[in-house]
């Protein structure tokens, strides 16, 4: 694996055609060709995709397992499990568990159900009907650093947000220091999310529901069914495989939390707002441990999977 | 029949108030942003517990904007943004298409274990691999030609092509070409070869000027992450000169600057995108919808 090379152009016609026979290339000269610049073809985005992908995806894997650091003069040592079972000691780590579970139990019902009520509110033709979706997607196009940082501004003492407060509560509610004060500081950034991501979302569901058949919706309407029954029964059901989509990319998103953290709290404070992946970028970078680091991606990834696969099998099962 | 029309009025008239308001709570942080960018800083806390915050009143101008471009080199950080996001685009469209061509629609021994091998890398989230590939990338050699010698250092750390090539080949954009291509007829590259054209010909003259629509939601699914990248230049730039925007405002932020001066940044960042939005609404929302296959 010569991964290090990188791809051009010229180099395309020299790249070997390994899956081309050699046993008869003289009948089918044509077919040989084909093969070659087939693989010449392919090769620039597979060689890519190697060496940004499959490689640091292996070497995350074995780096987990060694004292590597991002520059160091000794060489990289294996020394099995000591990262993880450092990991496993950090109340840190068990902190950012147990933010992100946190983040992700309100995210992803929320986000998913605001989703989908706004895909429901301009699924049917009416006047105005681009002016909404514009509105509701405009925060998706809105980069996550800038919302943070708008919403940092906002979240003040004496911000936006609490003056909004307490003109509607005639002052009664005088707002808390929300990303200061580690009981708000978490529910704060996941509202912040939720407005971002939901016209995502919304985009999902208006998809799926675009994909169910209005005949379906005229039997019903003929059958009497109310706007409830078929929403019940015909909406619901025809929505299984947006449903499952929509959970499973909230999830891992939700699992992922990091742009907004790194810019409103750092973490902080006293950890209420840590995330996995904060924690991996502050050992693996701002400490340099990339073996560390590399113990909490693997961490992470296998959380991924679990619940993604996990989730797979309960909306399967339900239906 | 009359009772059922007035409760249908009702029920209309509810729906549209929902509506709206769901619209004012997406809207108004981003006009309050870009109403701020416009006023110093003590009038923007002045307007705070009023309506004020949102309309464009008072003591307006564009001094803000002035501030940004005079602290920092913000105009750098632009052009870095747009040049790093235009190449990763337009190489990506380039090398992604190849791929997908040669899987799509030529005889390749081999191709089903080289697209099953692709799409298997759709299932590693980019925060995973982040770590490692710092790591990885700082070990990787760099050619520099200067003047006649061709001089070898080791480390990508710090580069613009750091923040480009890792992104250029992606699975998925992969899978939508291909995807795309399967619905065109092949019987178009068999009329090209008899007229003895090459397969490269094929792509470029044939199949790719029938691609718009997937070439559209590529270029989105590509631009949109390559602007707003943050974790990966966080980790592996550290020179002024070759911050994109969103590591530049946030670096801009910690200068301890005037929030009107924040929110012009911030607004300045915002405008392109949100004009490309408007101006390509309808790709932009077929890329989305399009990436909800990804699960």
């Amino acid at each position: 694996m010569t991964t290090t090379q990188l791809p051009s152009p010229g180099r395309r016609l020299a790249e070997p055609a390994p899956a081309a026979p050699p046993s008869k290339p003289r009948h089918r000269p044509r077919h040989l060709r084909e093969q070659i610049s087939g693989w010449g073809m392919i090769a620039p985005a597979a060689v890519l995709l190697l060496a940004f992908v499959f490689l640091p995806a292996i070497l995350g894997f074995g780096l987990a397992f060694t004292n590597a650091r991002l520059v160091s003069p000794r060489p990289v040592e294996f020394v099995g499990m000591d990262n993880f079972a450092r990991l496993f000691a950090d109340p840190t780590f068990w902190r950012s568990l147990l933010n992100v579970s946190y983040f992700a139990v309100v995210v992803v019902p929320v986000q998913s159900g605001i989703a989908l009520a706004l895909a429901l509110l301009i699924n049917k033709k009416f006047r105005g009907v681009n002016f909404f979706r514009t509105i509701y997607f405009l925060p998706v196009v809105t980069s996550m650093v800038v919302v943070s940082l708008l919403w940092l501004f906002m979240y003040r003492k004496d911000g936006l947000i609490n003056e909004m407060l307490s003109a509607a509560s005639f002052g009664l509610i005088n707002g808390p220091d929300w990303l200061n004060d580690p009981a708000t500081a978490m529910p704060a950034i996941i509202a912040l999310s939720i407005w971002q991501a939901a016209g995502f979302h919304m985009i999902i569901w208006l998809a799926g529901l675009q994909s169910i058949s209005g005949e379906l919706y005229e039997a019903a309407q003929l059958d009497g069914a109310s706007r409830w029954h078929q929403f019940r029964y015909v909406t619901w059901p025809g929505l299984k495989h947006t449903r499952t989509l929509v959970l499973v990319t909230i999830t891992i998103q939700a699992l992922g939390l990091f742009d907004q953290v790194s810019v409103m709290t750092q973490g902080g404070p006293l950890d209420s707002t840590t995330t996995i992946i904060y924690e991996a970028v502050r050992s693996g970078f701002k400490q340099q441990e990339t073996s560390y680091a590399s113990a909490i991606s693997l961490v992470f990834f296998v959380l991924v999977l679990l619940i993604s696969a996990v989730q797979r099998y309960l909306t399967r099962e339900k239906d | 029949m009359k009772q059922t029309l007035n409760s249908k009025g009702l029920s209309s008239a509810a729906t549209m108030a929902v509506r709206l308001l769901f619209a004012a709570v997406a809207a108004f942080p981003i006009v309050f942003m870009m109403v701020s960018s416009l006023k110093p800083d003590q009038q923007i806390f002045g307007d705070m517990s009023s309506v004020a915050a949102f309309l464009p009143i008072g003591n307006i101008s564009l001094d803000n904007y002035a501030a940004v471009f005079d602290r920092v080199p913000a105009a750098r950080f632009l052009i870095n943004s747009i040049g790093i996001s235009a190449v990763t685009v337009v190489l990506g469209i380039f090398v992604n298409s190849l791929c997908a061509f040669a899987l799509s629609r030529m005889e390749v021994r081999g191709k089903r274990v080289v697209f099953t091998a692709i799409l298997a890398t759709l299932i590693v989230p980019f925060q995973t691999l982040a770590l490692p590939l710092v790591w990885w990338v700082n070990q990787l050699p760099y050619f520099e030609l200067n003047g006649f010698s061709l001089e070898i250092s080791k480390g990508w750390l710090d580069t613009y092509q750091v923040q480009i090539i890792p992104f250029i080949a992606n699975a998925f954009s992969i899978y939508l070409f291909h995807q795309y291509f399967e619905s065109i007829p092949k019987e178009l590259d068999e009329a090209a070869r008899i007229d003895g054209a090459g397969w490269f010909t094929i792509y470029r003259k044939v199949v790719m000027p029938l691609a718009g629509p997937a070439t559209a939601t590529v270029a989105i699914l590509t631009f949109l992450p390559a602007w707003n990248s943050y974790l990966w230049p966080l980790m592996v730039v550290q020179s002024e000169e070759l911050r994109p925007v969103m590591i530049g405002i946030q670096y801009f932020f910690q200068l301890n600057v005037s929030w009107g001066e924040v929110m012009a940044y911030a607004s300045l960042i915002t405008i392109p995108v949100v004009v490309l939005f408007i101006a390509f609404q309808r790709s932009f929302i077929n890329s989305i919808a399009s990436s909800g296959v990804k699960g």
